[in-house]
């Protein structure tokens, strides 16, 4: 096997490229909500910034991050699917994506989450690296607690 | 020294992992264990094993003896004046806590200070943050020069209005690999009515430590690290100061007699041995002392000078990568930054190829701020590192940084 094989599982395109080159990565101009991420083990952090519209619903998500390639593309891809989502709705993905981060299979879903998680599938080699569950995880947690009024999330 | 026959004192050393052949590149967090540990705390479960220090019977007494021998094993590796000056606790972060609880505040008066340095690990930190907050006692941090050293002359600063009652301080950086000049530290310490403490966790694994040389108060050091098992550390401290601290825990062993008005403490050093202490691991403990004596401080020494030398040449050429630290007088741990990859992503794609380095703050957050960074990779070596492991190590970095450019 190549260095590339070896890695490609967990390190898929998709990962490095939003890694790399994160389309939501900044803070936005206005926002309603925020809340910070902290992974005091390994000192990765997120700072996430929501917009919400009328509806209470997300419009945008933009992110300043401290870390990793799979905490960064992470939180790039969460800032994509959660666009148009409620705060339940949220939840629900996040849930789902936990749970496939942390077996590596996709559990039973509303339909509505289908095309989501499609995007997110590529974080599911994760589950092979038990200790960076918590790096893909991380900026869902600080997501949620923005949107749930709490200003700092840990992925502990 | 034939790093293949030590190699293979080591069972651990020959899995594989995820098909590949382990590169074991994190002793400096924990080292692996010869056989001869495995098996001295084997037979004891299997033909010697009892309480120690109580029963009036073969077991025990058998127990007590192989126990205590591990003391003057101790006293010995570090040339300790008195066999009964030698404490064993946990670890090393146990001995920093024992310090700054019996003598902190049995002995520093509210208003002294305690002075560490700015590459501390959380161990020799966060105890002086507790005794300053419980006690009253001021915490100073001498700082560090951009090569990783001990910057003397701030240090000797901070000690001149004669107020430092103690100075707790790395003899060998778990980051930077910095060995500090232990005997100009106490000289200069002393000089100003200050006592010393050196955590040698990663010092005693490097090189032969004698605190009568070093002259230094109190020293402290984890087995693991040792080669020794976990769940065993030691304390040295100069007799008339354990005699004069109060005890740490109390409880069993620790008490010469109890009544519900008063107890008076058993001597030193078992007043700050309260409890069943870790039996099985002080007899590991011994049988690490005994391998590493056996192969000799100097001949590990020149092995590890001669790996670290060879890492430093390797990865320095490895383009965007940055070293921490550029001490003169330095040990076997190596820690870097690659400028195209988190550190985290570099040790994942490293145990891909079955190197494991450690990443993270190392315990040392101010340290790793100090140097404008959150987070590095570090490579540490140990007797069993062969020079063709850190060449694996330097080929897999190459290609992790191309795979994230």
């Amino acid at each position: 096997m190549t260095f590339d094989d070896d890695v490609r599982d967990l390190y898929q395109e998709v990962i490095l490229d939003h890694g790399r080159k994160p389309r939501h990565g900044h803070r936005l101009a206005a926002y309603d909500v925020t809340a910070k991420g902290d992974n005091p083990m390994c000192g990765d952090r997120v700072e996430v910034f929501v917009k919400l519209d009328a509806d209470g619903k997300i419009a945008e998500t933009g992110f300043e991050a401290r870390g990793c390639a799979i905490s960064v593309a992470s939180a790039d891809l969460m800032a994509e699917t959660v666009r148009g989502r409620g705060k339940a709705d949220t939840r629900a993905l996040f849930e789902t994506f936990r749970e496939m981060v942390r077996t590596g299979k996709c559990p039973e879903h509303d339909a509505g989450l289908d095309e989501s998680l499609e995007r997110l599938e590529p974080f599911a080699g994760v589950h092979e690296y038990p200790s960076r569950v918590k790096c893909a995880t991380l900026p869902w947690h600080a997501l949620v607690a923005a949107l749930d009024g709490t200003r700092e999330a840990s992925s502990e | 020294m034939n790093v293949e026959k030590i190699r293979r004192d080591f069972p651990i050393l020959s899995q594989t992992i995820r098909g590949k052949k382990l590169v074991f590149l994190d002793s400096a967090a924990s080292a692996q264990k010869p056989r001869v540990v495995i098996d001295a705390m084997r037979e004891a479960m299997e033909t010697q094993y009892a309480n120690v220090h109580r029963g009036l019977h073969w077991m025990s007494e058998r127990t007590t003896d192989a126990y205590e021998a591990a003391r003057d094993a101790v006293a010995a590796l570090m040339n300790a004046p008195d066999r009964d000056e030698i404490v064993f606790v946990r670890n090393s972060t146990e001995a920093i806590n024992l310090v700054a609880h019996s003598f902190g505040r049995g002995m520093l008066k509210p208003g002294q200070a305690v002075l560490i340095s700015g590459m501390e690990h959380h161990s020799n930190i966060v105890p002086w943050q507790m005794l300053r907050d419980a006690h009253g006692t001021e915490l100073r941090v001498a700082p560090i020069t951009d090569s990783g050293e001990l910057d003397m002359a701030a240090f000797e600063a901070l000690l001149s209005d004669g107020r430092v009652g103690l100075v707790a301080i790395t003899h060998m950086s778990n980051v930077l690999g910095t060995v500090t000049p232990a005997e100009r530290i106490v000289s200069l310490a002393h000089a100003h009515g200050a006592k010393v403490l050196f955590d040698g966790s990663q010092a005693i694994v490097h090189r032969a430590i004698d605190v009568r040389a070093i002259g230094c108060d109190f020293y402290a050091w984890t087995g693991h690290k040792l080669y020794g098992p976990t769940g065993i550390g030691v304390l040295w401290a100069r007799r008339e100061l354990l005699e004069a601290m109060p005890p740490f825990l109390g409880g069993g062993e620790m008490i010469s007699s109890v009544t519900y008005e008063k107890s008076t403490w058993a001597r030193v050093p078992y007043k700050f041995e309260a409890g069943t202490p870790a039996i099985l691991e002080g007899i590991g403990l011994k049988a690490a002392i005994d391998y590493v004596r056996a192969i000799g401080y100097d001949e590990m020494a020149a092995h590890e000078a001669s790996l670290t030398e060879h890492a430093l040449a390797r990865l320095s050429r490895i383009e965007g990568l940055r070293i921490l630290g550029q001490a003169q007088d330095r040990g076997g741990v190596v820690a870097f930054a690659l400028d195209k990859a988190h550190a985290h992503d570099v040790a994942t794609l490293l145990d891909r190829q079955g190197i494991a380095v450690r990443a993270g703050h190392h315990c040392a957050e101010p340290l790793m701020h100090r140097f404008g960074l959150d987070s590095t990779a570090r490579a540490s070596f140990g007797i069993y590192t062969t020079h063709e492991e850190i060449d694996a190590l330097a080929a897999s970095l190459t290609r992790v940084r191309e795979f994230f450019t």
